[in-house]
């Protein structure tokens, strides 16, 4: 009895990053996209490949090619996404589906031959069905096992019968024999394989058939448990077979509203049941959620989509709350028409063993979230704050404020040296916003500060409009501030200290638009 | 078995007072009543929480009590000093109400900001906020929008007491243990022109219907090194003896 491979079927989507960052930025695929991160390019569109833009270009360099590039940024978690509808697509059509990468999956293809007459027309099938998913022209390779099904999947065309490639059935030692030996070294190659493939090239092997025309006793003596691995894919013997992936439940919820509801609280009533069922099914999916997307349709066609992070676990009251603030903050931007639709699906979940509480309780961190939600249920979500100090030179750059329950993102490190900040002692009352305020000399004239820095006069006193002036007893500056003068907000200033007749502190700016009180030492 | 020689304490006690009476009556009974004053705290269980050093000894009972309110007269530097101990011990803290409290300020002041929440508009449900976030935090820090009214006042204020939260009101405050106010402020290290703020000597004053009689310090408010402490010249021996 002799072993045979398993016939596999490999699904290819050319260009999968660009193709669903596309879809889902709505731009046209035909257009000259990059995607970029840490800015340099990390796939391109065939349009923008044809003005030689490639994997690794540096994003200016990429700009100039171009001019007219879209340049978006890379979202692995948007690739996986964006697969998944094909994936389901296909578990549809043929059980056991393997992902392999994004963009790249593998199916047994036996039964799917028979059921549809044939291979070629099982992988044709296969192809039309994840193009009408949106894979945006789909190739099949369809070989023993799934390297050699690889090797034949971007060996296809673009159009009609060439998108899929049969290699007969033991067929694949001549298929792989003119074949570069480069192939083995790639992103799916087993661990070392790169160094082998190195010392292939210098020993003058050059070619799959090549290698695996060498005895694979000599390659297992020489080369290891790697060089046979690799020796069997070059000879067309893959052993590996396809390990279909478990499909994951369902665990979006869905809410329709026709009529479309115009009232907060209607859409956060109508959300409830569903809430408390979401939270029922990821329960007894033995998990918990610990952030949740949110999409909200409206009935003029606009889309708002927020992810919400909980900082212990959601419960149904918290979705609800969830949904109600994301209502109320996008009135403010314009979400105007009465709401249609409600989807909430889990961003994170984790098992529910790491979120049982304790006999012993889970100290006072539950107390304090509980009553600080309470706060955020009366207030909305962004009236509790967690402050974090980050870079910057003024003062109210370098104060960062968080919602509670959110993560804090600070672009600007605070240790940084950030020449030019205030020195110690801090005000402790830094005013938000700042108070317009006038500043004379002694003999009632108005300060001001020319270009080099030059006071007009010596500040004698200051006021705040509507209240007596302040007589100043001593002050200091005026220190300038001119950041950015490179972007839209540039900031060019100068600051003084002053002190008034009470002892009393402040922190005067002058700017292009007058003097302002930014601070009170108190 | 009874030994008759050795006096009980109970009656060395009567023995001293019986001394005491024939020395001087008036200082006898200011002697009794401090202990009648002692004895008689004004809460049943109150208990202190970490309080600066140079502020405690001013304090009545030595130090913030859990569930009262205190009264602090518009200095933020002052706040963030009182804050700062039982932040560093690991209670959580609360504004509310104070858009403007200067974050950093409070984190040099040794304020843990990874413990420090903020409310800074409750608008009008300052007083449901400020009772909410009370049944959960250590310390509470708020100013009143507007003069709150008596009932509401008594309502938190029992809130407070039997939760153990102390509240720092900036501003005025009906039932107050304390009230600590700042004047003589004198900036160091800043000219006509020259120089910059590095330290500052003010002069702080607790006032609390327990002690009577006012009690003041001369504090730095923060010296050079960025630490608050006692001044040496004080200012209450100046007060009596000069001028």
């Amino acid at each position: 009895m002799t072993w045979e491979p398993p016939r596999v079927a490999l699904l290819w989507c050319p260009d999968w990053p660009v193709t669903a960052a596309a879809q889902h930025a709505k731009l046209p695929v035909d257009a000259a996209i990059a995607l970029v991160s840490n800015g340099v390019v990390h796939a391109s569109s065939a349009a923008a490949r044809v003005e030689g833009i490639r994997r690794g270009l540096r994003l200016r360099e990429a700009q100039a090619r171009h001019p007219e590039l879209a340049v978006l940024d890379y979202d692995a978690a948007l690739d996986n996404r964006a697969f998944e509808p094909i994936i389901t697509a296909l578990e549809s059509l043929v059980p056991g589906v393997q992902v392999l990468r994004p963009g790249l999956c593998a199916v047994r293809v036996r039964g799917a031959a028979r059921y549809y007459g044939g291979e070629l027309s099982a992988g044709l099938f296969l192809a039309g069905r994840a193009d009408d998913e949106g894979a945006g022209g789909a190739r099949v390779g369809i070989a023993d096992g799934i390297f050699t099904a690889d090797q034949a999947a971007r060996r296809t065309g673009a159009q009609g019968k060439d998108t899929v490639h049969v290699v007969a059935a033991g067929h694949s030692a001549d298929f792989l024999a003119p074949l570069g030996i480069g192939l083995l070294d790639d992103q799916q190659g087993p661990e070392g394989a790169a160094a082998i493939v190195t010392l292939l090239r210098r020993l003058g092997i050059r070619t799959l058939g090549d290698f695996a025309a060498l005895p694979a006793d000599d390659v297992t003596a020489r080369f290891g448990s790697t060089g046979a691995r690799l020796h069997a894919l070059a000879s067309g013997r893959d052993s590996w077979p396809v390990t279909p992936r478990t499909p994951p439940r369902d665990l979006d919820v869905t809410v329709d509203f026709e009529p479309a509801l115009e009232r907060v609280d209607q859409v956060a009533f109508g959300v409830r049941a569903a809430a408390e069922r979401f939270i029922l099914d990821i329960t007894a999916a033995k998990l918990v959620c610990t952030a949740i997307r949110v999409e909200l349709d409206s009935d003029s066609g606009e889309l708002s989509e927020r992810v919400w992070l909980h900082p212990r676990s959601f419960t149904a009251g918290d979705v609800v709350d969830r949904v109600r603030w994301q209502l109320q903050g996008s009135g403010e931007v314009g979400l105007s028409s009465g709401i249609t639709r409600v989807l909430v699906s889990p961003d994170a979940v984790d098992a529910i063993g790491n979120h049982e509480s304790g006999l012993w309780g889970q100290g006072p961190d539950e107390r304090i979230h509980h009553g600080l939600s309470r706060v955020q249920s009366m207030l909305g979500h962004g009236a509790v704050l967690m402050p974090g100090v980050g870079g910057g030179r003024t003062l109210r750059d370098r104060q960062q404020f968080v919602a509670w329950g959110d993560r804090l993102v600070g672009d600007r490190p605070a240790e940084q040296p950030w020449p030019g900040q205030l020195p110690t002692p801090l005000p402790g009352t830094v005013f938000s916003p700042r108070h317009p305020v006038h500043v004379f000399s002694g003999s009632g004239d108005s300060v001001s500060v020319d270009e080099r820095g030059a006071l007009s006069a010596t500040p004698a006193m200051f006021s705040a409009t509507g209240t007596p002036s302040r007589t100043l007893t001593a002050w200091a500056g005026p220190w300038p501030i001119d950041e950015r003068w490179w972007s839209e907000d540039a900031t060019n200033a100068w600051r003084f200290q002053a002190v008034d007749e009470t002892g009393c502190a402040w922190l005067l700016v002058l700017d292009a638009g007058g003097w302002w009180a930014e601070a009170r030492y108190d | 078995m009874f030994e008759y020689g050795v006096m009980t304490p109970a009656a060395a006690t009567l023995d001293s007072a019986e001394h005491a009476v024939e020395s001087s009556a008036p200082g006898r009974v200011a002697e009794l009543q401090a202990r009648i004053r002692s004895m008689q705290a004004t809460k049943l269980d109150s208990k202190l929480i970490p309080t600066h050093p140079a502020i405690a000894g001013l304090l009545p009972g030595g130090g913030l009590q859990q569930g009262a309110a205190y009264s602090i007269d518009s200095s933020a530097m002052l706040l963030m000093t009182l804050l700062a101990a039982p932040s560093a011990a690991g209670s959580w803290c609360a504004v509310v109400g104070i858009p403007e409290f200067g974050v950093e300020a409070a984190g040099h002041a040794g304020v843990d900001l990874d413990r420090l929440v903020l409310v800074p508009r409750p608008a009008e449900q300052w007083l449901t906020v400020t009772a909410a976030i009370a049944d959960v935090m250590s310390i509470v820090v708020t100013r009143p929008p507007k003069r709150a009214t008596d009932s509401s006042v008594a309502r938190l204020a029992a809130r407070l007491r039997q939760r153990g939260t102390t509240l720092l009101v900036l501003g005025s405050w009906p039932q107050t243990e304390a009230m600590l106010s700042l004047s003589q402020s004198t900036w160091h290290g800043i000219g006509d022109g020259h120089g910059h703020l590095s330290s500052r000597e003010v002069t702080i004053t607790v006032t609390s219907r327990m002690t009577g009689r006012p009690r003041s310090t001369r504090l730095w408010l923060p010296d050079t090194g960025a630490v608050v402490r006692r001044a040496e010249t004080l200012v209450d021996d100046t007060r009596r003896y000069g001028t």
